[in-house]
């Protein structure tokens, strides 16, 4: 039975060619991203900076937005909005905080409530007052933090120094870029982006792991193969399973998108683009030639900036790793 | 790598089994479930996302607590040195102390030795902490008392856990289905119930303190005059159920501590609803004395500060019981009963935080959650196999049997189930799969290097699972910060994603060997075929 081989046997592509493009597309990206931040600004949710979330599905045909709106409006609660969520009569309304601490939230409610009548059916209401949503957005910021500490820390027992820094740069490289994504499509930013971005994180750096493992297998293997060299033989060798790991997260992924509702499509779309998109891109192009950059492997013999010819051939397909035996003492 | 003995694989066989087990109670209506034993009964159960019911999260106001605690050391400074006959002069609450002047300078020991009494040792973890309730500093004859900070929250610890009690209480009371009362952090209390709609009625019973006092009007002046010119020192304005103004007594003469039962019911004469209650014999004999001293004036029923009537005492009441009527619907009569009933809350509580969900997202929800689920699983499945043909197979196999272990492990938790945690769980197959998908590529690599059929797994197998585990404790990290710092839902999330890596830590480095060493064992295969 033929096999489905997405990524031929043998692949040699050199991929550190291009890490005098990808690191300044990169740079740029990210500033690009930053900028976004900073005057573009995150759609923040209710989570984060307090107010009143109402999803209402109007009984008897489609929802009639203008006049809600007015009818909202005639309330004089300060700033809200209305937009359709999903299907026609299902609609989405969010007020801002009301000045006056929690109780002035309940108030508000129960006027949306008088004024909308018997006319709307509830699906879902979310008070979050000022003081619940200055700790969760405290506890988003220093969650984030506190996980890319721990894992800084957990890759420091397990590689050298420059492999957790490298994998730091390349993940909080992702992190930035999906935080400009967010902001370029004004996605909700509540708590199930934090965890979005965190999942982002724990799963990107899994891929980073994974070829840093192979290359920390081949620098103990071929010491006189030249970096760029070597870490493009890793990324070739590694090639295969990455793509088919991506590939069955983008299905499990497209699976949610698609079908999972209304609901979580903000932290779905999140994700396929951290997951998808950046990290199989920041693993090879970043996270590895950084490597280079931190000073591993510079005392290799062939290591110039412009390598020839590697000292030694890089592992051929042909040649046998080791004698094979018969199976030794059982494990 | 490929060898396992018949005990290891009987234990990973059955700790697998056993695990998947305690899933099944899941299948079943909750009724047969009720009638199995303690221990098979455990379940997951569903979010409030999921099932749709109300969350409220109430917090006590601290504030409220430290004033009446001040407010209380005032008024034991004043029985003290009345006692002690010491004369002294401004007694007042000034920001968090409160203050008082000794009138002469010989007196000054002997109040503060009479006043240390009222401060206590607090305990600490072992034994006295050397700290205690009240600090007492004394200079030039002031006497300043301020409660320790360690006093005051472990003061508001207690009124957090008075007010779970009544809030139990009056949430019974209601005929509410399964609520969860439970406390968050130091001054927070939580309220979930499942099935509830419309939390209208429940955040009005839960707002109000539902302080019932038993006060004398009083008649040297009429309100308004008091408030244009000057209020008796004894006397405070309160406001009528439609802003008329009292001038009603500071004094309490019977508070709602002392009722046994308060009932809704009509009045004998015009069938307007009214609540009637009962007294405990504390509570009578001072409602006997209160009344019989003061038959032809009026006196006021004060709820939260509010004056909810004000009638004329026409006799003594010595019986204990009465009446309470103020233009009350039938609704308003039965609340009142049920707060009477269940007790004071001991500080206001405010709503900081509040989602409901209705039944219709909340169904939605399962099964947007349920279609996505098969649709993932489904192209995974189909992926595998296409990808690796047998051993796409035993990958399958092995997933799937972690998933049924991510139910198991989350009922035998009584984990929560929300709409996240089941976006957790196809993530966590697509993750799953990569262990797998780690091991089979290195195969496919040994092969290459010319290694033979079943040199070349077990060398797989051993290279590929360190990494496997390097990898996955990442994700795991996040898993596990993410469950710290989050709440509800997001909590959900973290929940199902991180026990979903330790199951698919577990299936990796035992079942799909297991099943890979069997086949090895039964096919003695000279190719592989992946």
């Amino acid at each position: 039975m033929r096999l489905l081989r997405i990524v031929p046997d043998d692949t040699r592509f050199d991929f550190m060619r291009f890490r005098r493009i990808s690191f300044p597309v990169s740079a740029m990206l990210s500033i690009v991203a930053i900028l976004l931040y900073f005057f573009h600004g995150l759609n923040f949710g209710i989570d984060f900076v307090g107010g009143t979330l109402i999803e209402v599905e109007t009984k008897g045909g489609a929802a009639n937005l203008a006049e809600m709106r007015s009818t909202i409006g005639a309330l004089h609660l300060g700033d809200f909005q209305l937009q359709q969520f999903g299907a026609a009569n299902d609609v989405l309304i969010r007020i801002s905080e009301q000045p006056g601490g929690d109780a002035a939230q309940q108030e508000a409610v129960q006027k949306v409530r008088a004024a909308l009548g018997n006319e709307v059916e509830y699906r879902r209401v979310e008070v979050v007052g000022p003081s619940v949503s200055t700790e969760l957005l405290a506890y988003g910021t220093i969650g984030l933090v506190l996980a890319i500490a721990a894992i800084l820390i957990y890759l420091w027992f397990r590689f050298e120094w420059q492999f957790a820094l490298g994998a730091m740069i390349a993940n909080v490289h992702d992190l930035v870029l999906t935080v400009g994504f967010m902001s370029l499509t004004r996605v909700d930013f509540d708590l199930t982006s934090i965890a979005a971005l965190l999942t982002i994180l724990g799963y990107s750096l899994n891929d980073t792991v994974v070829i840093y493992d192979r290359i920390r297998e081949m620098l103990r293997r071929y010491k006189r193969l030249s970096m760029p060299d070597l870490l493009n033989a890793s990324i070739n060798a590694t090639l295969s399973r990455s793509i088919v790991t991506h590939l069955t997260v983008s299905l499990s992924l497209l699976a949610l998108l698609l079908f999972g509702g209304q609901a979580i499509r903000s932290f779905t779309a999140t994700m396929m683009f951290g997951v998808v998109l950046v990290g199989t891109y920041t693993s090879v192009f970043i996270a590895s030639p950084i490597l280079i950059y931190l000073g591993v492997g510079r005392t290799r013999l062939g290591e110039a900036e412009e390598p020839e010819k590697p000292a030694e051939a890089p592992p051929a397909n042909t040649k046998p790793l080791a004698p094979p035996q018969r199976a030794r003492a059982p494990r | 790598m490929l060898f396992f003995t018949r005990w290891k694989a009987a234990g990973i066989l059955l700790t697998a089994l056993i695990v998947c087990l305690f899933a099944v109670p899941n299948f079943f209506p909750e009724r047969t479930v009720r009638t199995w034993p303690s221990w098979a009964q455990r379940h997951i159960v569903l979010g409030l996302d999921l099932q749709g019911g109300s969350h409220l999260l109430l917090e006590v106001d601290a504030n409220a607590v430290r004033k009446e605690r001040l407010q209380g050391i005032s008024d034991e400074v004043l029985r003290i040195l009345r006692q002690a006959r010491v004369p002294f002069t401004g007694r007042a609450i000034h920001g968090n102390s409160v203050e008082v002047r000794i009138t002469r300078e010989a007196d000054v020991e002997t109040a503060l030795s009479k006043l240390r009494e009222l401060s206590q040792p607090l305990a600490g973890i072992l034994g006295t902490s050397g700290q205690r309730s009240i600090n007492i500093t004394e200079s030039g004859g002031l006497i300043t008392l301020t409660p320790s900070d360690a006093a005051v929250t472990e003061r508001i610890r207690q009124a957090v856990d008075q007010s779970i009690q009544i809030i139990e209480r009056r949430v019974n009371e209601l005929g509410l289905v399964e609520p969860t009362i439970q406390r968050e952090g130091l001054d927070r209390i939580l309220v979930q119930v499942p099935g509830l709609q419309d939390p209208s009625r429940l955040k009005e019973i839960l707002g109000k303190t539902a302080k019932l006092d038993f006060r004398m009007v009083d008649q040297s002046t009429s309100a308004e005059q008091a408030l244009a010119s000057h209020i008796p020192p004894d006397a405070e304005i309160l406001d009528g159920e439609k802003g008329e103004k009292y001038l009603i007594e500071k004094r309490v003469l019977v508070s709602g501590a002392d009722l046994t039962d308060a009932q809704p019911g009509f009045d004998q004469r015009n069938g307007e609803p009214i609540v009637s209650f009962r007294f405990n014999s504390v509570g009578a004999r001072k409602f006997a004395e209160a009344t019989q001293q003061n038959v032809g004036k009026p006196f006021a029923i004060v709820l939260d500060n509010k004056v909810i009537s004000a009638p004329v005492i026409r006799e003594p009441i010595l019986g204990g019981s009465g009446e309470i009527s103020g233009n009350f619907t039938v609704e308003q009569a039965n609340d009142l009963a049920i707060l009477l009933r269940a007790g004071a809350l001991p500080a206001p509580l405010t709503i900081v935080e509040e989602r409901t969900v209705g039944p219709g997202l909340g169904q939605d929800s399962i099964n947007a959650g349920e279609h996505a689920a098969y649709v993932g699983a489904a192209l995974v499945v189909f992926f595998m196999l296409v990808t690796y043909g047998l051993f796409g197979l035993f990958a399958n196999i092995a997933v799937a049997i972690n998933v049924a272990m991510i139910f198991g492990v989350l009922s035998m938790l009584n984990a929560t189930l929300t709409l996240p945690g089941i976006a957790g769980i196809v993530l966590t197959v697509g993750i799953a799969v990569d262990s797998n998908v780690l091991i089979y590529e290195r195969i496919r690599e040994e092969v290459r290097a010319g290694r033979s059929a079943i040199n070349a797994i077990d060398a797989g197998f051993s290279r590929a699972l360190a990494t496997i585990l390097d990898s996955n404790i990442t994700t795991f990290i996040a898993a596990a910060v993410l469950f710290y710092i989050g709440t509800g839902p997001v909590r959900g999330f973290a929940v199902t994603l991180g026990i979903g890596i330790l199951t698919s830590l577990f299936t990796a480095f035992t079942l799909t060997r297991l099943i890979v060493a069997y086949w090895v064992r039964l096919w003695r295969p000279r190719t592989v075929p992946i």
